[in-house]
């Protein structure tokens, strides 16, 4: 019985362990590029939705509006454009700081305007993966703490 | 052994924090609410007067929007529930017409009140009504959040229908039944700080003329129709200090305690708050989608772009929320039943675990409200100085450009919070598995797939945020 139960306490550690690995295998360093990228904003979401580039990319924003003026503030980056049907707005940047960014509109554009954001994810999220290691790493001690035996 | 929260704080640990000099004192004096319900109607009455002359205009530069939904929310579950509990209940302006009308009077105490002060309907006597007006309320959000009239008809409806109310039932029965927020106060008070509870039980057990519960003429019989010398949990409280008013032995207290103990209060648990944990987790998740996520969809969706999207969106919001959520708990929670014990009633384990779902709930809204908070709190400084947008200036500050700030590091105090909220989740967790399960190994067995639960959820919420 006491076998049993330290066998599949171990069976669990082992999954817990391989599972909590996998990240590691999605953070490799990828190839620095420089990357134009063109976003263009109508009322009231931005397309592309999310942009992806890799830490150390050398970005350019070209930031179009279909319909009325438009901004765009990068969270994290504290960098902004704006722009109008038929002009056009830019930002350029090196994506040295990784993780997800929110990019918010900040012109007024209507109602749901405090509600227009895309996101810059910056490649690899050490943050993201921090963060989820520090989950399970609570989960594990979780499991640990009240799996140990009590004194009789 | 008496258990710790978190290895750190002894359950029963209680700091009486009415002990302090003139306390009490205040407390048991009929101007207190009063004087707190009267000046937030003022604020109030500005809110409704900003949100009306606001029309259907953006709502980013509206008083009555940035006040109720930027200030009120955000206060609410950063400070007022984790902190007060239901300390905001104690101060709502919106049913005070209602009251003062059955009272007829402001201050007074008065033995009949007016109007018909009919029972609450036994199958109503629960969280469900809520739980239904709450997700009802969330089908508007895109109009409430962002169109200053939806939040003026939402307060009015609010308002009238606790009059209404309180002209048919007798004392607070909208705000215990009926009142859209009413129920997730309720339920994530149970993690509050503060507790009004009686002092000695002793003393309340040896005074058989409960004045708490029947009143007296220095107050009103307890008006949210609990038994306030036999309270053991925050949920339906509302703070309302009548009790410390009618006792006549000054037996009641405001109490400093460890987080979460009510979680642990085995008795009266039930389906109706379970769902509300799933409602409440489940809505924090969509109106991330919505309000701060980046799918254009969505937000035409629940903006009302087209008639078939807005249905679409009723629909996956509710499925989501009243089947999927909980769907998904059910099948964790019979693994919990089949690794413990198959002795236990599935229904126990599963109504039992819900109430894990509240510090990471609460948390998860603590993390949404960092992202409405830290983005767009400098809309206040301009709607302070220019109210009805009629181009005051009252504070010199109505041009201040809208100026986010820390939005930065703001997803450190997401995962922060996500984290707390699992960690406090998992406590609780192993603390009802042990009420839950006859022996330790069955608890210690059916802990393992709630904590999975609970942490899968987590990681889903931290990447969902910030990744």
């Amino acid at each position: 019985m006491k076998n049993d139960r330290v066998k599949n306490e171990t069976i669990l550690v082992l999954i817990i362990i391989l599972f909590a690995s996998s990240p590691l295998a999605l953070a490799q360093q990828e190839e620095t590029k420089e990357r134009v990228i063109t976003i263009e904003a109508s009322r009231f979401s931005y397309k592309p939705e999310i942009i992806e580039v890799n830490e150390g990319d050398k970005v350019t924003i070209r930031f179009i509006s279909t319909d009325v003026h438009h901004g765009l503030f990068i969270d994290g980056y504290e960098l902004s454009t704006d722009t109008k049907p038929g002009e056009e707005g830019n930002i350029t940047f090196v994506a040295d700081r990784t993780g997800k960014f929110a990019m918010r509109c900040s012109v007024t554009c209507g109602p749901f305007h405090p509600y227009m954001i895309s996101y810059l994810k910056v490649k690899p999220d050490y943050r993201l993966f921090t963060s989820i290691y520090l989950a399970l790493i609570v989960f594990i001690v979780s499991i640990l703490f009240v799996s140990r035996r009590q004194k009789p | 052994m008496t258990e710790k929260i978190l290895g750190i704080f002894p359950v029963d640990w209680r700091y009486d924090l009415t002990s302090l000099p003139h306390v009490r004192k205040i407390l048991k004096s009929r101007w207190v609410p009063f004087l707190f319900i009267v000046l937030n109607l003022s604020v109030f009455t500005v809110i409704l007067m900003a949100a009306f002359v606001g029309g259907i205009s953006a709502g980013n530069y509206n008083f009555g929007i940035m006040f109720v939904w930027i200030v009120w929310w955000v206060l609410l579950m950063l400070v007022l529930v984790p902190i007060f509990s239901r300390a905001w209940c104690m101060t709502c302006p919106l049913p005070a017409f209602g009251e003062w009308l059955q009272r007829l009077h402001f201050l007074g105490v008065r033995k009949k009140l007016f109007g018909l002060n009919k029972k609450w309907p036994k199958p109503l006597r629960n969280m469900w009504l809520m739980n239904f007006l709450f997700l009802g309320t969330t089908y508007t959000s895109g109009f409430l959040t962002t169109r200053p009239l939806a939040t003026f008809i939402l307060l009015m409806t609010i308002i009238v229908g606790s009059i209404v109310l309180c002209m048919v039932y007798e004392r607070r029965n909208f705000c215990v039944y009926g009142c859209p927020v009413s129920g997730f106060q309720g339920l994530y008070s149970n993690l509050a700080v503060t507790e009004i509870r009686a002092k000695n039980p002793e003393i309340c057990k040896n005074h058989k003329i409960r004045e708490c519960v029947i009143g007296n003429e220095r107050g009103y019989a307890c008006p949210w129709m609990q038994q306030p010398f036999n309270m053991k949990r925050n949920t339906y409280c509302g703070m309302c200090l009548e009790c410390f008013k009618t006792c006549e032995h000054d037996n009641m207290v405001i109490n400093l305690r460890p987080p979460a103990v009510d979680l642990l209060v085995d008795e009266k648990r039930g389906l109706d708050e379970a769902w509300k944990a799933f409602i409440m987790l489940g809505i924090a998740i969509f109106f991330f989608l919505i309000m701060q996520g980046p799918f254009g969809t969505l937000k035409d969706w629940a903006n009302a772009k087209t008639l078939e999207g807005y249905l679409t969106f009723i629909g996956l919001h509710s499925t989501f929320n009243l089947l999927i959520l909980p769907g998904i708990f059910l099948a964790f929670a019979f693994g919990s039943q089949r690794l413990a014990s198959r002795e236990v009633a599935l229904k126990k384990v599963f109504t039992n675990f819900s109430y894990t779902l509240v510090p990471l709930g609460l948390m998860a809204w603590v993390a949404f409200s960092f992202g409405i908070l830290f983005p767009n709190s400098s809309y206040v400084l301009h709607v302070i100085s220019d109210p009805f947008a009629w181009g005051w200036d009252l504070l010199g500050t109505s041009h201040f450009p809208w100026t986010p700030f820390m939005t930065g590091i703001m997803p450190l105090f997401q995962v922060g919070s996500l984290l707390l909220g699992l960690v406090l989740s998992l406590d609780i967790g192993f603390k009802i598995s042990k009420q839950t399960f006859q022996t330790r190994d069955e608890a210690v067995a059916g802990f393992y797939p709630i904590a999975a639960f609970l942490t899968l959820a987590t990681m889903f919420l931290i990447w969902l945020f910030t990744g």
